[in-house]
């Protein structure tokens, strides 16, 4: 595993989700994701960041990004309006329902933009698991097992890609969104440095 | 004489001025509404009868699911307005605010049902700038729409969502509108959506 793409959801002109305290989704994922970067690095692990300041790159701008790394893998992290707050849920992309036929194949190692996660699927929810069973650990209330939804950017990364969305910015105090970042970032360190031996063994 | 010319068109204009602040005091405040208030329809129609509907609001109970509560409603025989009538309800009709799973300023412009059975449910801006912004908030108010549309309109197999009129990027910034989701009522109180692509003819509801 050649890298770990951070993204810090939102920025610019896009603030994300808003507490009425003042808390906003786009500041605080920066912080998580500077955190993060510290957490990785120190299991040996090369980080990218999506936006290192207040830019706001779109979803695509993201997904090409990430998409120019080889053998890397997409951390997307979010902040929501709503939940029991102090909470994280850990999200991958859903396969398409049974009705829709056989996973789709790439054609001379083609694959069209907008299902480039299309082929991660099984490795996404493998790394969401990880993930999600820290932060059961480590935050009381979130549950046992990731979810899945279809989280826009997400789509078009062709790596294996989950969010994972803290609540919440309706927090009185934004202290305490803060005092979740170092928990965040160790538990999800550790999934990462977990997830790391078992992608790195598929490809040999 | 040309005093009292002026003094003619001057009432003539100010009669016209007064005229036109009337015509601006009841005009429309923004094309929104003007758009709405061409595109109103009645919400009552002549096949109309009472049942027990059964709508997808925020669990009380179990905290990021939605549990069905049934209230008496009157229904359309028409798939299609029934599903306005489904629809409105669940934006107007929440037992409580904290159980809401749309925001009250959004309104339904339109909602057809193409042969496929794909509901095309379209939004006023309101369903995204009001909506609160999270994945999980938007998971459950896009949920909500298909289990209520599927426990209470048969033939619709799967849920399309325009804001305005347009193919948006999210529902309020995270959820993924590019698809259509499947409509059917889980066994669960907790399920994922699935989307598929634009051109799937029917996608089953998968729980997780």
């Amino acid at each position: 595993m050649n890298a770990v793409i951070v993204d810090p959801a939102h920025g610019g002109a896009d603030t994300g989700a808003r507490g009425s305290t003042g808390v906003v989704e786009s500041d605080e994922v920066l912080s998580f994701a500077r955190l993060l970067r510290i957490s990785l690095e120190a299991q040996g692990l090369r980080v990218l960041l999506t936006r290192q300041a207040n830019e706001g790159p779109s979803f695509d701008d993201r997904s090409k990004f990430a998409n120019a790394q080889r053998n890397a893998i997409f951390v997307s992290l979010h902040v929501s309006s709503t939940g029991q707050p102090g909470t994280v849920r850990v999200y991958s992309l859903p396969h398409p329902p049974a009705a829709q036929g056989a996973a789709f194949t790439p054609r001379g190692g083609l694959v069209p933009w907008d299902r480039a996660q299309s082929g991660f699927l099984d490795q996404s929810r493998r790394l969401a698991e990880l993930i999600q069973i820290q932060m059961a650990q480590r935050f009381h209330g979130s549950p046992e097992t990731p979810l899945e939804a279809p989280v826009r950017q997400l789509r078009t990364v062709g790596a294996p890609a989950v969010a994972i969305e803290v609540s919440s910015v309706s927090v009185a105090d934004r202290s305490a969104l803060d005092q979740m970042g170092p928990g965040l970032a160790d538990g999800v360190a550790r999934a990462v440095a977990a997830f790391r031996t078992i992608y790195e063994a598929g490809a040999r | 004489m040309v005093l009292v010319a002026l003094v003619v068109v001057g009432l003539i204009t100010l009669q016209g001025m007064r005229q036109a602040v009337e015509r601006l005091r009841t005009a429309p405040r923004t094309d929104e509404q003007a758009r709405r208030d061409v595109m109103q329809e009645p919400i009552s129609t002549p096949t109309d009868v009472e049942v027990k509907a059964q709508l997808y609001w925020l669990s009380t109970s179990a905290p990021g699911t939605l549990d069905p509560v049934t209230i008496p409603l009157p229904l359309s025989a028409d798939p299609v307005e029934r599903s306005k009538q489904l629809i409105n309800a669940l934006i107007t009709r929440a037992p409580g605010p904290e159980r809401r799973t749309l925001p009250p300023e959004a309104s339904l412009l339109a909602f057809y049902i193409q042969p496929d059975g794909t509901g095309i449910a379209d939004f006023s801006d309101e369903i995204s700038s009001a909506m609160p912004s999270g994945i999980m908030s938007e998971q459950l108010a896009v949920q909500s729409i298909a289990q209520t549309l599927g426990a209470n309109v048969s033939g619709i197999k799967q849920l399309k969502i325009l804001i305005h009129g347009q193919e948006a990027e999210t529902l309020a910034g995270h959820l993924d509108l590019h698809g259509v989701f499947p409509v059917g009522v889980p066994p669960s109180a907790t399920d994922s959506l699935q989307p598929g692509s634009q051109d799937n003819t029917s996608a089953s509801n998968q729980s997780h």
